[in-house]
């Protein structure tokens, strides 16, 4: 990989990382997805070696500086959400995004569900089902965010 | 053999990516615990409080600089309005302030003090909300004023209508404020009517907080409204919380059952104000002290009530073990003390 894969996933990670923090109305909060997840699990399906799995932890644990009840909550999800993206990259990769974003929806639930367990064992339960909205819009944006994203840097295997 | 950026089979990979997500994991666990469990993470909370205010005071420029340019342009008659209504407020709460006045000077003669005790409220702090987090249903302001400022760890926080929430996170410059709507928050309330004393839990939503311990034949009717009960050691008593609107006895969700409406303006508040309490006043908030719940100072709890005239009113004599006693009204002024006005001396035993 050339070193420009590490400057875009530096500066969009930066970008999500913002529109993350970004102050919004509290019924637009609450659609928002979660930025930061899908570009980290874009680049850990897109370049697998450059970021991975560290990528996804320091990210997490930026979030949990920012907004986690317990630090390193973030920072366990983010890595799973990688890992996954590392793990299966061949395999999501080849899909059409329409079809990517079905997967995406999955491993989206499934770092919200690690998110409400470690909520729930820390003694910050959060049990709205409100919680959950935010893995429909990330999947939804999917194939957008994708797009834009892949213009930002394309790796050549 | 696989790290960051090498290449070998997929299969390798696959492994050391494995691997080293059950590294990161393992280090994410060992943190959470620390977190949880001990209070030296705290320091490292302090730190990233002081790294992340610039950021989210930079992310949040764009809306003051809106309400700076709003409030700017602001038409001179509705400044014009604005003060008018503003002074009226005053003269009013100057009338009542007086009427207050007279009220307290009664009480104090009715159980024979000398005089009235100070305000509970010993210093307080105005604090600009920098930055406001609606966002994943967590209810947060994060305010522009920190350790420096004396700011301390769960500290009161109101604003000119009621009771916002406590801090948090305290970093040198900034504070985390939890407010009362959020679903990590129990305050510990009482019914003004009826004196009854229960938990308010917030929903999550910044317009309701709810009353889930509330048992089935609890006497509240829509409209009760809640204050501070001064127990958990955060809020002094009588402090105005919410109003009830909602009551549902047989709502299966215990959220549901009953309701209320912060009176605090959470969602459109600009600034909030830091409190100081007087800790040897009655209606100050009771820590929990070796196990016992005391109020003020610790040397002068045991003999709570020198009553000097036997006539006195039966609900002065009530004793303090109880550990609410002080806090049975709002304006609970009834607990006598040998020295009301003692300076907060040595009150945080451990």
């Amino acid at each position: 990989m050339s070193a420009s894969a590490g400057g875009a996933i530096f500066k969009t990670a930066l970008i999500a990382l913002v529109l993350t923090l970004l102050p919004l109305p509290a019924w637009l909060a609450i659609l928002r997805p979660e930025f930061l997840v899908l570009t980290v699990l874009y680049w850990s399906i897109q370049a697998p070696y450059v970021g991975g799995i560290g990528l996804g932890w320091f990210s997490g644990l930026l979030l949990d500086a920012f907004q986690g009840p317990v630090l390193g909550e973030h920072a366990l999800a983010v890595a799973l959400v990688a890992y996954l993206g590392v793990h299966e990259h061949q395999r999501i990769r080849t899909k059409p995004l329409l079809q990517q974003s079905l997967i995406v929806f999955a491993v989206l639930v499934l770092y919200e569900f690690v998110l409400f367990a470690v909520d729930g064992w820390s003694g910050h339960p959060l049990t709205t089902p409100l919680r959950w909205v935010p893995t429909a819009t990330g999947a939804l944006l999917w194939p957008p965010m994708a797009t834009i994203l892949s213009r930002s840097y394309r790796p050549r295997n | 053999m696989a790290f960051f950026g090498t290449r070998g089979s997929a299969r390798n990979r696959g492994g050391a990516a494995g691997f080293r997500f059950f590294l990161y994991a393992l280090v994410s666990i060992v943190l959470m615990v620390l977190d949880q469990r001990l209070d030296w993470l705290e320091r490292v909370r302090y730190g990233l409080q002081a790294v992340t205010y610039p950021v989210e005071t930079a992310l949040n420029s764009p809306v003051t600089a809106w309400e700076w340019i709003k409030s700017d342009f602001a038409a001179r008659d509705a400044l014009e309005a604005e003060n008018q209504r503003l002074r009226t407020r005053v003269r009013d709460l100057e009338i009542r302030s007086l009427r207050l006045e007279a009220v307290e000077a009664q009480n104090a003669a009715l159980i024979g003090l000398k005089q009235a005790l100070p305000p509970v409220a010993e210093r307080w702090l105005p604090a600009d909300i920098v930055n406001i987090q609606f966002g994943g249903l967590r209810q947060r302001f994060l305010v522009d004023r920190g350790a420096r400022n004396g700011v301390f760890r769960n500290q009161a926080v109101l604003d000119d209508y009621g009771v916002v929430g406590q801090t948090m996170h305290v970093g040198p410059w900034s504070a985390e404020v939890l407010l009362i709507t959020d679903p990590d928050h129990d305050l510990p309330v009482q019914i003004e009517r009826t004196g009854y004393r229960t938990i308010a839990v917030g929903t999550g939503d910044p317009g309701a907080i709810a009353l889930p311990y509330l048992p089935a034949n609890a006497d509240i009717r829509v409209g009760d409204v809640l204050v501070t009960s001064g127990l958990g050691g955060v809020f002094p008593s009588g402090y105005p919380v919410a109003r009830v609107t909602q009551v549902h006895p047989g709502a299966v969700q215990p959220l549901a059952r009953v309701q209320a409406v912060p009176f605090a303006h959470l969602e459109t508040d600009r600034e909030v104000t830091l409190l100081w309490f007087r800790q040897g006043n009655p209606a100050a908030p009771l820590k929990e002290n070796g196990g016992e719940l005391t109020s003020g100072n610790p040397a002068i709890q045991p003999l709570p009530v020198p009553v000097p005239k036997p006539s006195a009113p039966a609900a002065v004599s009530t004793p303090a073990p109880a550990a609410a006693a002080p806090a049975q009204r709002p304006t609970g002024r009834a607990a006598v003390k040998p020295k009301p006005a003692s300076p907060p001396s040595g009150q945080r035993k451990p």
